[in-house]
C-alpha cells in the first residue's frame, strides 16, 4: 500500500491545522492515491480538448455526456459513456477483478441517470504460448473474459466489442480496460452533488463488509513478490445486486425526490461524500453507525475505506425520503438514512455520535498533490530504430514477390489477429436488441430506440506502435478509432481514454505519457473528437517490467439508424477499390507491423506515417460513400495490411482476384500497415472515384470479387492463391486451439 | 391482443419481448411484478429471458416460489397460452408446468450466438404460422440450456410430438437436439432460444416473428373459447 509521503502529510498537516487521527490518516491516503487523485497526470490531462457543441458534461462527473438530438417523442436525448481500468485486480483474482470491473462502470453511468445499453472491452495479456507463463496468461484470461460474461450477462447489458492483444510484457499485467455507454433524456441527467442544506444523505444498495479495503491504493503501486497476499484487496461482485440497484435507482430518479446521486467505487464512502460535497460546495456529515454492515466490529476506518459493490450514496430532498424508500423496499434492497447535507463544507465523519474523522470536502476532494514529474528524457524503449540486417538483406524472391499463402495464415492464426469469438461468444452481445452490429465489425453499432439515432463505438489500443513512439501511436489510434467509425458510416463525436503507462516516478516512463497526452491533444483536436472523461492507470510494472505505454481509447460517432455495412463481400463481380490508395511504407516503419511480430519475430523502427489531413479526407469520402449507399462492403486496413484485410473481406464464401502494382517490395506491398485505407466492393467504381475526387484523395480500382478463392498479384507476380475456406479455418480456429490443451 | 411480460427481479429480456410484440408486432403488452398474484386481462403470458432472483442457485429454482406463478399455473391449466422463453423455459421446468431439466451447457460456458433450429411440430398454438421442418436462425444465450430428461419423459415427449424444436447445430449438449417442447395440453411452450430477438428487420433475423405470430393466429380462433374458460375474466367483460 502506497501511505502518504511526509510533503504529503505535511499538507495534511496544514490542511487540518493539526496531526490527522488514523482514520483521517486512511481517507487522505486513498483520495491522494494516483488511482483517485490522478496526482502524476492532471497537468498533461489539463491539455487534452473536452469540449464542443455537442458535449453536455465534460471531465469531472462519473461520466461524460454527449448530446445526440431529438428523439421520436420530440426530447432531446443523451448519451453518457466512460471506460475504467481494472487491471491490478484482474491479475490477482481474474474472474472477480474483471467482473467488479464491468460493475463499476456500468454504476459510472447509471448514476448519472442513464440506462447501460453497450459495454466493450479491451484486454491485454502475456503471450499464451510462452513456456515458463503461457499457462497461467490462459488461466487470466480463462478468468477475465467469464468474470466479464457473469457479470455483464447477468446484469442485462450487451458486451457488444472490444479487442485483445497478447505481448510478453503483460505477462504480469494484464490490462482489462471496460467501456459502458447509457441513454437518457436531456431532463433526466443527474449529478453527484450534495446540494441543500439540511437534505438527508441516503446509502442504498448492498451492505457494507471489509473486501477491497485499500484496492485504490493497491492500483496505486507496482507488483511485488508478495502481491498474491492482496487477494483480499479484490472486491467480489454480486451482478444480480447490481440489477437491481440500477432498477430502483432510475425509479427513484424518476420521483422527484433525489437531488444528487453518486456510485460508491474506488474509496467506496470516502470518495462519494467528500466528492459530492466538495462539486457543491456543501459539507456533509454521516454517522458511520447507521451504515448497513454485513460484518461485526469493523472500525470507523475500515466502513470509510471499505470498496464492496454495489452500493450508491444518495441526497434526497428533505422531507421525501419516504418516496425514496418506498421504490427500494420495492426493489429489496437497503435505504437508509446515514447524515445530512451541511453548509460547512467539511466531511464529518461520526460514530455512534462521536466525531471520528473532519476534513474539508474541497481540500480532500479537489487539492490533492500535483507532481510535475520529471520527464525530461527520451520515452523508454526496448527496441532498436534501424531495421535489422536480416531483413534489408532478405532474399531477392522475398522482395520481388513469391507465394506468401503461409505468412498469411500466420497472421491470420496469430493471437493478436485471429477471431476472438472464443471471447465475445462467451458474452450476450444482444440483450435489448439494439445490436446492429455485434463484435467483429469495425466498430459495434447499436441503435437508440427512442431515436432514429445509432451510436458506433470503436474501442482500440496500439501498445506496439506507442512503445516505438507514443507521440505517433497516439496520433494513429485517434485516426484508426476514427476510422472504424467513418468506415460503418458514422461521423466520430467524442472520446474517452484510459491510459495504461508503468511508474509515472521513472523519467523514461513519465515520458511516455506526456508524449502519449500530447499527441492525443493534437489528434483529437483534429479530429473533433473531444475527451468528456476517461481513467488513469500507472504502476503497471512488475519486478521492476514496465508494461509497454497502452492508450485505450474509447471514440462513440453516431449515424442514422439503418443496416450497417459490413466487412464481407456480398456478391461476385463486383469491383474491389482502396480508398485511400495503396500508401506507402520504409523500412522502418515496417518494424511495428504484425508481420514484423508474428512472422519476423522481432520489433524495431516507428509506426507507420501518418498525414492527419489526408486521414480526414479519407474518412469524410467513406461516411458519404456508405451513406448513400455505393458500397456493398467496407473495410479498414489495419493490423496485417492489405492481405490480411483482403482475406477477412472474403471470409462469408466470396473471394476477390486481386492485381496491384507498386513500387514497393512485395511483402511491404501486402503486410505493411499504413493507415488511411479502406477496402470496398462496389458495384458503381465510377460513383466512388468521384466522391474520391471530390475529397482530393486516391481511390484505386484493385481487383474484381469472385466464388471461393482469394488471390493477389503483385507487380504481376502471385503472392497470394488459396481458398478463403482455408483463411477462414484458420482464422477461426486459432484462439480456440490454443486454448483447447487445457480442457483436454 | 394483450400479452403479459412477467417480470422477477433479475428479468433482463422483459422489455426486449414487449417490444418485440408491440412495435415489431403491433399488439399490446403489459408487465407483471413477480409478487403480484393476479394476470390482469391478458390473452397470454410470456415469461422472458434473463436471470430471474440473480439465479445463484438452479436457474428458475427461486422464481417457482413467486406468487405470479401460482396465477401463470391457473392461467395454463385453462387453456392460456404461455411461452418461456430461455429463463422463462427454466422456470416452467423447474416450476413442474413442463417435464425434464436444463443443465449447463456441455462446454460449461455461457453462449450467445445464432442457431439454426427446426420446426418439429406445427401442431401447436406456437408454430402453427410455420411449414414441419421449416428451419429458423434465432439466437440462443444461455449458460445452462442443456436440455435433459429421463428416458421415459423423452420417451413420452417423442410420441406426443411435444418437442417444438430441434438445434440443427446444437450449441449446448441438449439431449436429443432438443431447443423447445410443450406440455400435455400444447399451451405452455418452453425454448432456449430468443425469438423476441429474431423480430427486428435490424437484428439478425426476422424468423422469430412466427412464433409470435403463431400465437395470435391460434388466439384469434379460439379467443371465444379461453374466455368462457375464464370465468374471473368473463365477469369482468359481463
Amino acid at each position: 500500500m502506497s501511505d502518504l509521503t511526509a510533503s504529503e502529510l505535511d499538507k495534511v498537516r496544514a490542511i487540518l491545522k493539526r496531526e490527522p487521527n488514523e482514520t483521517e490518516n486512511g481517507i487522505f491516503t486513498v483520495m491522494w492515491s494516483e488511482h483517485c487523485s490522478y496526482k502524476s497526470s492532471r497537468i498533461h490531462l489539463k491539455k487534452l480538448p473536452t469540449q464542443s457543441s455537442r458535449v453536455l458534461v465534460g471531465p469531472g462527473e462519473n461520466a461524460g455526456i454527449i448530446d445526440i438530438g431529438e428523439g421520436v417523442d420530440g426530447k432531446r436525448w443523451a448519451i453518457a459513456f466512460k471506460i475504467e481500468s481494472h487491471n491490478h485486480p484482474s491479475f490477482i483474482e481474474p474472474f472477480q477483478g474483471a467482473a467488479t470491473g464491468v460493475g463499476g462502470i456500468l454504476r459510472d453511468i447509471f448514476t448519472m441517470g442513464a440506462r447501460p445499453i453497450a459495454v466493450m472491452d479491451a484486454l491485454r495479456f502475456g503471450s499464451l504460448d510462452d513456456p515458463s507463463t503461457g499457462e497461467r496468461n490462459k488461466r487470466i484470461l480463462e478468468g477475465v473474459v467469464s468474470g466479464i460474461s457473469h457479470y455483464g450477462n447477468c446484469f442485462g447489458v450487451p458486451t457488444v466489442g472490444g479487442e485483445c492483444v497478447f505481448e510478453p510484457c503483460y505477462d504480469g499485467n494484464p490490462l482489462v480496460n471496460v467501456f459502458a455507454l447509457g441513454v437518457f433524456r436531456h431532463d433526466e441527467i443527474f449529478f453527484g452533488r450534495a446540494t441543500g442544506i439540511g437534505n438527508p444523505v441516503i446509502y442504498v444498495g448492498a451492505k457494507t463488509g471489509r473486501d477491497g479495503i485499500h484496492g485504490a491504493s493497491m492500483a496505486s503501486s507496482e507488483f511485488t513478490e508478495d502481491s498474491m497476499q492482496k487477494r483480499p484487496n479484490v472486491q467480489v461482485g454480486d451482478p444480480f445486486m447490481e440489477k437491481l440497484l440500477l432498477e430502483a435507482c432510475l425509479e427513484a430518479m424518476r420521483t422527484g425526490a433525489i437531488v444528487g446521486i453518486q456510485d460508491m467505487g474506488a474509496a467506496g464512502l470516502t470518495c462519494s461524500t467528500c466528492e459530492m460535497g466538495s462539486r457543491a460546495a456543501t459539507g456533509v456529515e454521516i454517522d458511520l453507525a447507521l451504515v448497513p454492515q454485513r460484518e461485526t466490529g469493523m472500525t470507523p476506518t475500515e466502513i470509510m475505506l471499505s470498496e464492496s459493490q454495489e452500493r450508491m450514496l444518495i441526497v434526497a430532498e428533505k422531507g421525501r425520503e419516504d418516496e425514496v424508500f418506498a421504490v427500494f423496499k420495492k426493489w429489496g434492497l437497503d435505504a437508509v438514512t446515514i447524515g445530512r447535507v451541511t453548509d460547512d463544507g467539511k466531511l464529518r465523519v461520526k460514530n455512534h455520535g462521536t466525531v471520528v474523522a473532519e476534513i474539508p470536502n474541497r481540500e480532500l476532494a479537489d487539492e490533492a498533490p500535483l507532481y510535475d514529474r520529471p520527464h525530461g528524457v527520451a520515452p523508454y524503449r526496448p527496441a532498436p530504430v534501424e531495421a535489422p540486417a536480416s531483413f534489408v538483406n532478405r532474399p531477392a524472391s522475398v522482395k520481388e514477390g513469391r507465394k506468401f499463402d503461409a505468412e498469411l495464415e500466420t497472421l491470420l492464426g496469430s493471437g493478436d489477429l485471429c477471431s476472438k469469438k472464443w471471447i465475445w461468444q462467451q458474452y450476450d452481445y444482444m440483450v435489448r436488441t439494439n445490436t446492429v452490429s455485434g463484435p467483429g465489425g469495425d466498430a459495434a453499432i447499436v441503435r437508440i430506440k427512442e431515436t432514429d439515432t445509432s451510436i458506433a463505438m470503436s474501442l482500440d489500443g496500439n501498445g506496439r506502435y506507442c512503445v516505438l513512439s507514443p507521440r505517433e501511436g497516439a496520433r494513429l489510434l485517434v485516426a484508426e478509432c476514427c476510422r472504424n467509425l467513418s468506415t460503418v458510416g458514422a461521423t466520430p463525436v467524442a472520446a474517452t481514454n484510459n491510459l495504461n503507462f508503468g511508474n509515472p516516478e521513472r523519467p523514461e516512463i513519465m515520458a511516455q505519457l506526456v508524449e502519449t497526452i500530447e499527441g492525443l491533444v493534437e489528434a483529437c483536436k483534429f479530429f473533433e473528437t473531444p475527451i468528456t472523461g476517461g481513467n488513469v492507470s500507472l504502476y503497471n510494472e512488475t519486478l521492476g517490467e514496465a508494461i509497454w505505454p497502452t492508450p485505450v481509447l474509447g471514440i462513440v460517432g453516431l449515424m442514422k439508424t439503418a443496416a450497417p455495412v459490413t466487412i464481407p463481400f456480398k456478391n461476385e463481380a463486383r469491383t474491389v477499390m482502396i480508398l485511400g490508395g495503396l500508401g506507402t511504407c520504409d523500412d522502418t516503419r515496417f518494424g511495428g507491423t504484425q508481420y514484423a511480430k508474428s512472422v519476423l519475430r522481432t520489433l524495431w523502427g516507428l509506426p507507420p506515417a501518418l498525414d492527419m489531413d489526408y486521414e480526414k479526407r479519407v474518412q469524410a469520402a467513406i461516411r458519404k460513400i456508405v451513406n448513400e449507399g455505393h458500397v456493398e462492403s467496407a473495410h479498414d486496413v489495419s493490423g496485417g495490411g492489405l492481405a490480411v484485410t483482403l482475406a477477412e473481406c472474403s471470409f462469408d464464401g466470396i473471394g476477390a482476384a486481386i492485381e496491384i502494382a507498386s513500387g514497393l517490395a512485395a511483402d511491404v506491398a501486402l503486410f505493411h500497415e499504413g493507415p488511411s485505407r479502406i477496402v470496398v466492393s462496389t458495384a458503381v467504381p465510377e460513383i466512388v472515384e468521384r466522391i474520391a475526387r471530390e475529397n482530393n484523395i486516391e481511390a484505386v480500382r484493385i481487383g474484381v470479387t469472385m466464388k471461393e478463392r482469394l488471390r493477389i498479384d503483385h507487380n504481376a507476380v502471385t503472392c497470394i492463391d488459396s481458398p478463403v475456406d482455408r483463411f477462414r479455418g484458420v482464422f477461426e480456429n486459432a484462439l480456440e486451439g490454443q486454448l483447447a490443451p487445457q480442457h483436454a | 391482443m394483450r400479452f403479459g411480460v412477467v417480470v422477477f427481479p433479475g428479468s433482463n429480456c422483459d422489455h426486449d419481448a414487449c417490444y418485440a410484440v408491440t412495435k415489431n408486432l403491433g399488439h399490446s403488452a403489459e408487465f407483471i411484478w413477480h409478487d403480484s398474484s393476479l394476470l390482469g386481462e391478458v390473452d397470454a403470458v410470456i415469461l422472458p429471458g434473463g436471470f430471474s432472483y440473480g439465479d445463484y442457485l438452479r436457474c428458475g429454482a427461486i422464481a417457482k416460489f413467486s406468487p405470479v406463478m401460482q396465477a401463470v399455473r391457473d392461467f395454463a391449466s385453462r387453456g392460456g397460452l404461455v411461452i418461456g422463453i430461455c429463463n422463462g423455459f427454466q422456470v416452467l421446468v423447474e416450476s413442474g408446468l413442463l417435464p425434464g431439466a436444463l443443465l449447463r451447457n456441455r462446454e460449461l460456458k455461457f453462449v450467445c450466438r445464432p442457431v439454426k433450429i427446426r420446426v418439429e411440430t406445427v401442431n401447436t398454438p406456437f408454430t402453427c404460422a410455420a411449414t414441419a421442418g421449416q428451419t429458423l436462425t434465432v439466437p440462443v444465450a444461455h449458460g445452462e440450456g442443456c436440455y435433459f430428461a429421463d428416458d421415459a419423459t423423452l420417451t413420452a415427449l417423442k410420441r406426443d410430438d411435444r418437442v417444438v424444436f430441434r438445434y440443427v447445430d446444437n450449441p449446448n449438449g441438449s439431449l436429443d437436439d432438443i431447443a423447445g417442447i410443450c406440455n400435455e395440453g400444447r399451451n405452455v411452450m418452453g425454448l432456449m432460444p430468443h425469438p423476441e430477438r429474431a423480430a427486428d428487420a435490424l437484428m439478425t433475423s426476422t424468423d422469430g416473428r412466427m412464433v409470435f405470430e403463431s400465437m395470435l393466429q391460434s388466439l384469434s380462433k379460439q379467443a371465444p373459447k379461453l374466455q368462457s374458460a375464464s370465468s374471473g375474466r368473463a365477469n369482468v367483460h359481463a
